[in-house]
């Protein structure tokens, strides 16, 4: 690598570790993904994040070639891999329910995959150090999976991936059997692994902050097409549709069905002046939208002085969860939801005054539902 | 709370107290023991009869124990009795069951359990259609096939030995086998069929290093199907063997049935015990396994 000039180490640098082109999936007449596009960088940890059943899994199967595609090609490090086994496209994949072999010892689990590959034996000894020292799995490898806790199996499973020494890690839920404390560990150890790695990862969740706290991109998975591709940031303050919008984020946006009119948005009897909101399209028409304002958004005490839309409201219910408290309570006829400090003292019934910025809310089309 | 532990609790505490004569378990033992004598008395009778002489036979007390206990049934059944012209008892039937069985189990397992891996992980384009052919070979009566494969195994030079009827039994083995199989693969987590594909294991490692390993409850199963099977199996010895290939049970009939002379009780409930115990003793030694594999391979499916 040191020895190539400059110029071109940058672009083998800027190449795409893994292109999706064009891939459509059916299983019978059921279009499981349609004409999908996707480029993931050397290094980038991309996650794939939606509800259950909007083809995420089936397109981590279809890159590790678990799924025989119906169109369109897949490239991984510049090669078509399309047609290529499993094995022969450089890529380690840890599943859900671990899926070790249950009859091996620990040891057995991660020279496998080396064993067929017909490695030579103090070759598979060393990887097998290598990996186990990085998971910290050492004293495990004389054991069998059953007498492992969940942790271990996992971080076993994440093993077999290493010692493949592959470019790409492919993750499908593998965090979804953890407890919750579990998860929350394991999530940091595995971008730790992607800090020291620095790996192409792909990981496949339903979990928005395992999205969040991982991704250095995520893309928004729904109907076997990809609604929304950016970094978590964006995702999350600009969402590009309302889909996007109510999935990301908990507790979820508030929505409020009314329409732009003159640079406001007129919802019921209240007026929200638009000033520094930035359109999508600056040509924007009026015309009837939804507004997006997410419950950490809103402002509440001393700081509603200083907001540019203040509305009174009376409290409805009251959701305590230790560090916030989550107020329900109604604007404009429609349910709204705030999130205040934990230490803050309200109680139903009381009269609240919020205030928000219409910066840092989303404004959709109603129709199309797009952002505006 | 301290003022709990100093009043003593009043009303119903602690486990449910329950009777042991309740109308519920007089019905419930009643049914088990009936059905356990109904099952066990014949086999007490054969096995006392077995250990009895002639004389005391005729003396008509098919319940009593033997008041001279002998062991000339179980020999002559064994090695002498007759069945036609040769006096050979069971001995020769045995062998040949022998002989028939091993390779016979051996060859439809092996068969029916690539079949159902395959069917289960390896879908191939008419894996439904040719499954749903397979299960449909199960209820297919076999009379209606007897005739037919008379001829297709004279024309393959097989008619009448043993070779010929290990053909068969691994032919029809093959239906429920393959279901059984199947189903079993099915259970397993697809998952792990997937890791291994990552880990570069082909349709023959896949299958020896992963599948075969965590099986062994359903092989056992299915090794007790078809030992039972055809060990039991009569009609089929019958028709596509020669004389001098007969199976074991074949030769039991022809003891038992040969009409020259008393009736030798004694000699054909020993050897009748002797046909059975091959089937009875695999259950013992699987009994558990057995269980297991068959709620393993019936869950899903």
């Amino acid at each position: 690598m040191a020895l190539l000039p400059a110029r071109l180490r940058v672009e083998k640098i800027m190449k795409n570790s893994v292109e999706i082109k064009n891939l459509d999936l059916q299983f019978g007449s059921v279009k499981v993904l349609q004409d999908l596009n996707l480029d993931i960088g050397k290094g980038e940890f991309l996650v794939l994040l939606g509800s259950s059943g909007c083809g995420k899994s089936t397109l981590l199967n279809c890159i590790a070639g678990l799924l025989d595609v119906s169109g369109g090609q897949i490239h991984i490090n510049d090669r078509n891999v399309t047609w290529a086994e499993p094995s022969d496209r450089g890529i380690g994949m840890v599943f859900q329910s671990y899926a070790l072999y249950p009859q091996m010892t620990v040891e057995g689990n991660l020279s496998f995959g080396l064993k067929n590959a017909k490695l030579p034996k103090p070759e598979i000894a060393k990887r097998i150090k290598q990996a186990s020292e990085v998971l910290q799995i050492e004293p495990l490898l004389k054991r069998k999976p059953a007498a492992l806790s969940g942790g271990q199996r996992q971080r076993v499973a994440i093993g077999r991936a290493l010692v493949r020494d592959v470019d790409v890690f492919l993750f499908d839920e593998p965090l979804s059997n953890l407890d919750a404390k579990l998860r929350a560990d394991l999530r940091v150890e595995i971008k730790r692994l992607h800090h020291k790695l620095q790996n192409t990862m792909i990981y496949v969740t339903h979990d928005q902050i395992e999205a969040m706290t991982l991704a250095d991109r995520i893309a928004i998975m729904r109907g076997g097409q990809i609604m929304q591709l950016g970094s978590p940031a964006e995702i999350y303050g600009r969402p590009i549709n309302k889909y996007v919008a109510d999935f990301i984020g908990s507790p979820s946006m508030n929505f409020l069905d009314g329409h732009v009119e003159n640079g406001t948005f007129e919802v019921g009897d209240l007026s929200i002046p638009l000033d520094g909101y930035e359109f999508v399209d600056a040509s924007a028409t009026d015309g009837p939208a939804t507004m997006g304002i997410r419950p950490e958004h809103v402002v509440t005490g001393e700081l509603v002085e200083s907001a540019p839309f203040q509305v009174n409201v009376e409290v409805n219910l009251i959701e305590p969860t230790g560090s916030d408290t989550l107020v329900d309570c109604e604007v404009a006829g429609h349910h709204f939801r705030v999130r205040m400090d934990g230490q803050s003292r309200v109680s139903v019934g009381e009269k609240l005054r919020l205030g928000f910025a219409p910066t840092r809310a989303s404004l959709f089309d109603a129709n199309t539902e797009l952002r505006l | 709370m301290t003022d709990t532990s100093l009043t003593p609790l009043t009303g119903p505490q602690g486990p449910k107290p329950r009777k042991s004569f309740s109308r519920r378990n007089i019905f419930l033992y009643g049914t088990l023991i009936t059905i356990t004598l109904f099952y066990a008395l014949p086999l007490y009778v054969m096995f006392v009869t077995s250990l009895k002489g002639m004389p005391e036979i005729r003396l008509g007390n098919i319940f009593s124990p033997p008041l001279e206990v002998t062991f000339q049934p179980w020999v002559k059944a064994w090695s002498q009795a007759c069945t036609g012209l040769t006096c050979n008892g069971l001995s020769t039937g045995f062998w040949n069951s022998v002989q028939i069985t091993i390779p016979s189990v051996i060859l439809s397992i092996i068969i029916a359990s690539v079949n159902g891996y395959a069917l289960s992980n390896w879908k191939f384009k008419g894996a439904d259609a040719f499954f749903t052919i397979l299960i449909f070979g199960a209820f297919i009566p076999y009379q209606v096939m007897l005739y037919p494969i008379v001829i297709m195994l004279r024309e393959i030079g097989l008619y009448g030995s043993l070779g010929g009827l290990v053909l068969v039994h691994t032919v029809f083995g093959m239906p429920i086998l393959t279901l059984l199989f199947r189903n079993y693969f099915t259970s397993l987590p697809e998952e792990l069929f997937k890791a291994a594909r990552v880990d570069g294991a082909g349709f023959w490692a896949i299958y020896t290093k992963i599948m075969v390993p965590m099986s062994l409850p359903i092989f056992t199963v299915a090794v007790i199907l078809q030992v039972t099977g055809i060990w039991n199996d009569f009609l089929f010895g019958v028709v596509y063997t020669s004389p001098d290939n007969y199976p074991m049970t074949v030769s039991l009939n022809n003891i038992v049935n040969s009409t020259q002379g008393v009736k030798e009780y004694n000699v054909n409930m020993a050897a009748t015990i002797l046909t059975g115990l091959v089937p009875l003793s695999i259950y013992f030694v699987s009994g558990r396994l057995f269980v297991r594999g068959i709620a393993a391979g019936a869950v899903k499916g």
